[in-house]
């Protein structure tokens, strides 16, 4: 038992001092090193370095009301939301969803009791996806000593019009004003036109559907 | 009426103090440039109105675009393109980095996101797409598809790997793959209307070209195979164009 222990401790120490021998070699240029005094010993402390943060404002996210003119289905009011973000100074993508109750064709109107399309049939709800241009950005003046940056701007793209328990493809043109009341909020007033086929009065034609609207939105 | 008003000044009250440790917290910097031109509005055609020149310090208040909103000493306002702020310093003496897009971006961004519209078989098609590039020519993707057809509407959503050839090119090829889920519902003026869910996967071919340093126009066709319950399968071609916005 005893003896076992000692050959134990013996190849032991044997190992260590193979594996120190090179550790030693490899530190020894260091050694050297170390050993010629340090003139000056330097005192740098490590800063903490924060880049500053800018609070950047590219989103712009609001609602509207306005009134929309359903092709054979007379005007209602419209309301949604809309979102945007601004790549550059003249390019923004646009994201609009928004619903109205469509009312009456004039043939139900004559006839008295015919109903074409069920109550949630005529509920008119739509979104859409469009790439901006700020076309003629510009200030608009308030009195003699106001003055708000404004821009008029152009929209086109596309998007689905749920109306008469079917989904449409819509093609969306657009035009606005955007006037920047505070650096954070803006107010809109837009003016489009939501066109796509449909068969719902029997022939399929291009319906077109024209919207005014007044909006907010604010920048985040 | 009094308990409104009084409603309306707590909140008031309460949100005057979140606002003005906002304020006070601008990034102070101190002027590099020769001076610095402030603009009426954040936009190049606005006049400019103020000149502050170099040396001064000014806090840099908020960021639309490629604009910043910058305060003076002197308590003015102004609109200041980030071109003339790139060699501002912080008091520290430290760099201030307005990472703006550089022609590297184009081959270092990692997300991707776009707007897509084609034809999916017939059917129009809108779609929103997203992708995080795991080397540069190799892009993960996520789509998601409103299908809009004459008989039918749908959705498809799928997932799959873009290779690009040639990253570093202004146009480069591209080949994907993938698969996803695509759902079809005849529509309502059409008798034995019926739903149907079934997996689908696809291999497509495209170019894709930088139209700036931030944007990308990628077309593409892709294959599609919908693997129906019914005893052949289905194959649909795509056809799309999109604008795609990285960063």
């Amino acid at each position: 038992m005893d003896r076992g222990l000692h050959v134990f401790l013996l190849s032991a120490a044997a190992l260590g001092g193979a594996l120190m021998t090179p550790a030693a070699a490899a530190q020894d240029p260091t050694g050297a090193a170390s050993g010629t005094p340090q003139v000056v010993e330097p005192q740098v402390e490590r800063r903490d370095v924060k880049p500053p943060r800018i609070d950047a404002e590219n989103f712009e996210v609001g609602g509207f009301i306005g009134t929309i003119g359903i092709e054979d289905f007379g005007s209602s009011t419209v309301y949604g939301g809309r979102g945007a973000y601004h790549f550059t100074e003249d390019l923004f993508a646009e994201a609009t969803i928004g619903t109205a109750k469509a009312g009456r064709t004039s043939y139900e109107d004559l006839s008295g009791s015919v109903e074409l399309l069920t109550d949630s049939q005529r509920q008119f709800t739509y979104y859409d996806l469009s790439i901006g241009w700020n076309a003629l950005p510009g200030e608009v003046f308030l009195g003699g000593r106001r003055a708000m940056p404004s821009a008029v701007y152009l929209t086109l793209g596309g998007g689905s019009t749920r109306f008469g328990g079917d989904d449409n493809f819509s093609l969306v043109v657009g035009a606005g004003l955007r006037l920047l009341v505070t650096d954070s909020f803006a107010a809109h007033l837009g003016v489009r036109d939501q066109m796509f086929e449909s068969d719902l009065l029997g022939e399929k034609k291009l319906t077109q559907n024209l919207q005014f609207s007044f909006g907010l939105t604010a920048f985040f | 009426m009094t308990r409104c008003l009084l409603t309306a000044l707590i909140m008031v009250g309460a949100l005057a103090p979140s606002v003005a440790p906002a304020a006070a917290a601008a990034a102070q910097v101190v002027v590099q440039d020769p001076y610095l031109e402030f603009r009426s509005g954040p936009g190049r055609g606005y006049p400019i109105f103020h000149v502050v020149d170099r040396g001064e310090e000014v806090a840099l208040v908020r960021r639309r675009t490629d604009w910043i909103k910058v305060r003076s000493d002197r308590g003015r306002e102004g609109w200041v393109h980030r071109s003339q702020l790139e060699r501002t310093l912080t008091p520290q003496g430290e760099q201030v980095r307005l990472a703006g897009p550089t022609p590297e971006s184009r081959m270092e961004h990692r997300w991707e996101v776009g707007l897509v519209t084609g034809d999916f078989g017939g059917a129009n098609l809108v779609s929103a797409t997203t992708s995080y590039a795991l080397t540069q020519s190799l892009h993960v993707r996520l789509d998601v598809s409103h299908l809009l057809g004459s008989y039918s509407n749908g959705w498809l959503g799928t997932a799959g790997l873009l290779h690009a050839f040639m990253p570093q090119w202004r146009v480069s090829p591209f080949v994907s793959l993938g698969g996803g889920v695509v759902h079809i519902s005849p529509k309502a003026t059409i008798v034995q209307a019926e739903d149907r869910t079934d997996p689908t996967a696809y291999a497509g071919l495209g170019l894709r070209g930088f139209l700036t340093n931030r944007f990308l126009l990628q077309a593409e066709y892709r294959k599609f195979v919908v693997l129906t319950s019914r005893d052949d399968n289905q194959e649909i071609d795509e056809w799309t164009v999109g604008f795609t916005y990285f960063f």
